[in-house]
Formats: C-alpha cells, sequence, structure tokens
C-alpha cells in the first residue's frame, strides 16, 4: 500500500488547519453561511435532511486495518455507530456535528486520510478494480497508477473550479469490475504487442441525467505519457466545457456536441503543446509509487487446497471468493448486503472486526467496491474458513455477491437532500423476497439491480440489469423501471421499460420481471442481461404491463 | 393550510421546528406561522444561526402536524430504515 511522504502529509495538514480555520470563522459567525458553504463542499461536508453529511475519501478503494480501524472511530466517536460505503469507493457518515469537526479531521489525518475533492467540480477520488494486485487476469496492479492520478489531482490549481465535477478510473483487465465506460476518463492498462504497458483512454462517459457510454479517445497511450495525456483532456474540457448550464456542463456532453473526433483533435493539439514541457512525472518517481505496491511477501507453502466439507462455508466459497494469482491464496468479498440491512452500511463493531481480519489474515489490505462490498484480496486459502467464521459471526458472511440480493442502492430520501424518492425501502423489500433462499438466488445467477432515489444516479440505476429509479410525481413517490444496462467490459445502458410504479407496484413489477426471465432464458446459465438482450424488451414489457 | 418553520442548527446540524419562542427539536412543538413568518424569516436568515431555514405547509391540528411532502415527514420521523434513529415526534408510519 503506498504510504504517505512528507509533501503528501504536509499537503493534507495545511488543508485541515486552513478549514479547521473556516469551520471556527463560520461558528462565530466571521463568515456567512453562503461564504461557508462552497468551502465546506469542497471539504466533503454536505448539509443533509438530518444532519451534516461527511464523505471521506478512500483512494482507488484501498486501505488498511489502521484506516478501517479509524473509519469506525470516527463511527462512534462523531456519527451514530455506522458509516455507509459508496459506489464512488469512500465512506459517508450522516450524522456528523459541525462543531465536532476540527476533532474529527485531525483523527482523519493521522492515519493518512482526509475528505477534501469528495465534492465540488474538482476531479473526485480515483476508483479502480477492487481485485488489484491480486486478480489472475491482470496485466499489472493498476493502483499504482491510480495513486499517481491521485497525486496529480490533489489541488491540481487548474483542475480546482472545472465546469462540474470529474470521475477518472483505472484498471488493468479486460473484466471491467469499475465500470471505466461510465466515467469522465476511463483507463484500461493493457501490453502492446512489444511487451510495453500503456493505456487504452475513454472519454466522456457517465450516468446522471444524460447517461453516456465513453467513447475512445486513443487506444494507445504509454505509461510514461498518462499524466500529461490525461491534463491535455482536462486542460481542453476546463476550456470548452459548459459553464451556463449544470445539467449541461460534464465532460460527457461536450464530446458528444464536438464529436469524438474534433474533441480528439483538439486534446492532440494540446497534448502537442504540452508533452514536451516534461508534465510527466520521471521514471525514479514510477518506480518509487510502484515499490508501494510491491506484492505481499506470500507464503509460497501455502497448500493450494480448501476443506469444504462444511456446506455453508462451500457456499459463501462458491458465491463470494474469487481466484486468486498466487497459487494457496484467494480473494474473499465481504457482502454489505445482509438481510434485513442497508446496502453499504456498516457498524463500527463490524469495521473492527474486518480491520482484524486484515490485519491477520489479509496482508493489511481493504478494498471497497463500487458494488458497495468489502475485499480481502490476499487471503491464504488455509485461512479462508477462520475469516469465513469470524465474518459469520458479526453477520458479513453473507454468499449474495452479484445475485439478486446484492442491490447497489444509493441513500435515497431516507438520507440525501437530493433524492424525490426512497430507494433503501425499495432494495429491501425486492431483496426480501429472495434473501432466505440462496438456492433461488444462485439459480437466477448474476443479476444486478441498482437503485438511484433521483436522476443523479448515485445508486447507477442505468448500469443496472434492473434499474429503478425514483421521481417525485405531484409530491408522492414514483420509481421508473428500466433494463438492459451494464456496467461491465460490455457496458450498456439501461431504457425505460414503460410508465412507473408505486413502491408496491415496483416491487411487483420486478417479481414479473424475474418471473417471466425464468420462463424465457435459453439456459440456466443464460443471464438476465442476455436474455434482455436476445429478446428485447418487448417481452419484458409484456410480461410487466400485461 | 398551516405553515411551520423549520431549519437546521448551525453547530450540530439538527432539524429543528420553531415553537413560537425558540427552536425544538421535536415537529410536535411546531407552532404555525401567520403573517409574521416573512419578517421571522428575515432576522433568522440574518442571524446566520440556523441553516436553511423555510416555511413549509402541513396539515393536521397543533400538537399534531404532519408536512405535506414526503422529504419533510422523511425529515421530521428519521430515517424510515432505521427506526432506532427514529426522531419519535412523526411515526415513521406517517411517511
Amino acid at each position: 500500500m503506498y504510504k504517505y511522504d512528507q509533501y503528501d502529509q504536509a499537503i493534507v495538514d495545511a488543508r485541515v488547519r486552513e478549514f479547521k480555520d473556516q469551520v471556527g470563522r463560520r461558528l462565530r459567525n466571521e463568515i456567512t453561511e453562503d461564504q461557508f458553504k462552497p468551502l465546506r463542499l469542497m471539504n466533503g461536508l454536505y448539509l443533509q435532511l438530518h444532519a451534516y453529511m461527511l464523505r471521506v475519501a478512500i483512494p482507488y478503494g484501498t486501505l488498511s486495518g489502521t484506516q478501517m480501524r479509524m473509519l469506525a472511530h470516527i463511527a462512534r466517536k462523531y456519527d451514530r455507530d455506522y458509516g455507509h460505503f459508496t459506489t464512488r469507493q469512500n465512506i459517508q457518515y450522516n450524522w456528523i456535528k459541525l462543531e465536532q469537526f476540527s476533532d474529527l479531521l485531525d483523527d482523519l489525518s493521522k492515519v493518512e486520510m482526509h475528505a477534501f475533492q469528495t465534492s465540488g467540480n474538482c476531479i473526485r477520488n480515483i476508483s479502480s478494480d477492487q481485485f488489484a494486485g491480486a486478480a489472475a487476469d491482470e496485466v499489472a496492479d493498476p493502483r499504482p497508477y491510480a495513486e499517481l492520478l491521485r497525486q496529480w489531482s490533489t489541488l491540481h490549481p487548474e483542475f480546482s473550479f472545472l465546469p462540474r465535477k470529474f470521475k477518472i478510473a483505472v484498471i488493468a483487465s479486460d473484466t471491467d469490475r469499475a465500470a471505466i465506460q461510465l466515467h469522465d476518463i476511463g483507463l484500461q492498462l493493457y501490453r502492446n504487442a512489444a511487451g510495453d504497458l500503456g493505456f487504452r483512454v475513454f472519454v466522456g462517459g457517465g450516468m446522471g441525467r444524460t447517461p453516456i457510454i465513453g467513447k475512445i479517445i486513443r487506444e494507445w497511450i504509454p505509461v510514461s505519457q498518462f499524466l500529461s495525456y490525461s491534463e491535455a483532456i482536462l486542460r481542453v474540457y476546463n476550456r470548452y466545457g459548459r459553464r451556463d448550464n449544470i445539467y449541461k456542463a460534464r465532460i460527457k456532453i461536450l464530446v458528444t456536441e464536438l464529436g469524438i473526433d474534433a474533441f480528439r483533435d483538439q486534446v492532440e493539439a494540446e497534448w502537442a503543446l504540452l508533452e514536451p514541457l516534461g508534465l510527466d512525472a520521471p521514471q525514479a518517481e514510477y518506480d518509487r509509487i510502484i515499490a508501494q505496491f510491491a506484492e505481499p511477501d506470500y507464503d509460497l507453502s501455502a497448500p493450494d487446497t480448501l476443506d469444504l466439507s462444511d456446506p455453508d462455508f462451500k457456499l459463501w466459497v462458491d458465491q463470494n471468493v474469487h481466484v486468486h494469482k498466487q497459487p494457496g491464496y484467494a480473494i474473499a468479498t465481504i457482502s454489505l448486503k445482509p438481510k434485513a440491512g442497508i446496502p453499504g452500511d456498516a457498524s463500527s463493531a463490524q469495521m473492527d472486526v474486518i480491520a482484524d481480519l486484515a490485519e491477520k489474515y489479509a496482508h493489511d489490505e481493504i478494498r471497497v467496491t463500487h458494488s458497495q462490498n468489502l475485499v480481502l484480496a490476499h487471503v491464504r486459502k488455509a485461512d479462508l474458513y477462520a475469516v469465513w467464521q469470524a465474518l459469520d459471526a458479526v453477520d458479513l458472511a453473507t454468499p449474495n455477491l452479484d445475485l439478486v440480493t446484492d442491490i447497489i442502492v444509493c441513500p435515497g430520501m431516507d438520507y440525501c437532500t437530493l433524492a424525490n424518492a426512497r430507494s433503501i425501502p425499495i432494495a429491501q423489500k425486492i431483496a426480501a423476497k429472495f434473501e432466505n433462499d440462496v438456492a433461488e438466488q444462485r439459480d437466477l445467477g448474476e443479476l444486478k439491480i441498482k437503485i438511484s432515489g433521483c436522476i443523479n444516479g448515485c445508486g447507477h440505476h442505468h448500469a443496472g440489469h434492473i434499474g429503478i429509479l425514483g421521481v417525485d410525481k405531484k409530491g408522492e413517490e414514483a420509481y421508473q423501471l428500466l433494463l438492459g444496462g451494464s456496467g461491465a467490459e460490455d457496458a450498456s445502458l439501461a431504457k425505460i421499460l414503460g410508465p412507473g410504479f408505486d413502491e408496491n407496484g415496483i416491487i411487483a413489477a420486478v417479481d414479473k420481471l424475474i418471473a417471466f426471465y425464468k420462463t424465457a432464458r435459453a439456459a440456466p446459465e443464460e443471464r438476465f442481461l442476455d436474455t434482455y438482450r436476445r429478446l428485447g424488451a418487448a417481452p419484458f414489457k409484456e410480461a410487466v404491463y400485461g | 393550510m398551516p405553515r411551520i418553520l423549520t431549519g437546521n442548527r448551525l453547530e450540530t446540524g439538527d432539524v429543528l421546528w420553531w415553537n413560537g419562542a425558540d427552536w425544538s427539536t421535536r415537529i410536535k412543538d411546531a407552532v404555525a406561522i401567520g403573517d409574521e413568518g416573512a419578517a421571522l424569516l428575515v432576522t433568522l436568515i440574518a442571524a446566520e444561526r440556523i441553516n436553511d431555514p423555510v416555511l413549509i405547509d402541513v396539515t393536521g391540528e397543533p400538537g399534531a402536524y404532519v408536512p405535506t411532502t414526503t422529504r419533510e415527514r422523511v425529515r421530521a420521523s428519521g430515517p424510515s430504515v432505521r427506526a432506532d434513529l427514529a426522531r419519535g415526534s412523526l411515526s415513521v408510519e406517517a411517511i
């Protein structure tokens, strides 16, 4: 894992001092709320329905046991004993008090964490593959490059007031576990025929009000030049992105309006000016950062077998454990979608257990996934049973990864001031129909339901095999139903199936969809999404609306 | 339709309702605001101690006002998915 150097820590310490001063001035009424609001938002502090909400950055979703234990401490001391892991691989706290905020920031900074650039029109937390460094299918660990992006984008003076927020994701395999085609910039690391590492660069993807799949702006950029190329993209966006209309301000609109070829021409022209200036990191800096993501000190004698005689353990392994590139090791996903739970929520006690397990069994690393789950990326197979037992004891061993109950959900109108409808209760009601029958869930196979409480799409409804969007219908909560989305390498955007529903109606509609799918799939292994793609919307629409 | 005044306390973010003399954390203490509402809002905004003060429409009687919008009912009751965090003066069922 990356460890801060003196510059990283100095930046955080300076920013903490600055914001503590701003908080103090606000509390003493030396500045108005209108003056303070943009300052607090730039430090991840929102005012939501019930209290202040704080979003803490977790760069590329990687954190240590010590950091997780600090997140638990913050939940316990400053919040109401829980946190909510988000689709941006961050964590949010829902009950923060401004008067305690300075102490909170001090605590965070002790473990190399902070909250800036988790809001505002800047480059947000860089996201990545939760299996980075462990996946058997990656060409290299993508996180050193995500870390370079983090350092480059942190308080970047030119990009602190972009037309709109900007999200970047980095992966290093053909399997996309980070939805890179739905980001402002998506970077896919691969090797060319000569064996060199470089990136395929996607630009202009995104969800929200205007969902668009990113387009390839460059098929190949050497890793040694990807920072200056990213800078060129940001410069063109910063120069020409619209600032007159918040709904048309994302880079996806600029790319769409210009066309990818014209946009590419502008970026290439900008890059031709930038590249000779030496903005890219020197090789020594690449080497310094890559060294900090060195492979763990694997136990080369670790047995590559598992005792699966416990059927409950076997079920969890079958569903939540993935192949690791190192024989004798496995990748374990911790579901934050327990029965009757709130997707993405974890109590401080659960966070402490995960921290302990990471330190004892997983080379002190934890990952947050954009699906609001957690991952222990390097676990000896010989230790998996002990890990599972410890997780099971705190309700963290639900064997439902990528199944119908593994639902992505934004906080919705239970917490969020932007939301038009509640989303968590919808997820809970859908899950309740399946969560006591794991065999039924597994029979349905991969089925990704994603729910947003408003058009901003934090619940990724446009990338759901089944997407649900909460809307306001004359003051009442209503829900649109969408089908056919995917955030994976086969990216597609879900489309509205028909008229919307009330709360009970949307639950019944999902029931009908799933019942139809079971009769219509060509084979048991054909996914819901593939059945939809094969048959088209019409029979699904008929099944729901008659 | 009656209107009541709500906002969030600067220091804590707590959801508050105006009870005629001070702020309360319980909606059942709220009083209907008449023509004095506009002037009260101006005063509160100028004082800069309550964030997002706003008058909202409610139905019902004094001591049992229920906001007309789902959003404000959620603010009054607490998150509908965390009964343990409910505020107590407006039931989750009222959402």
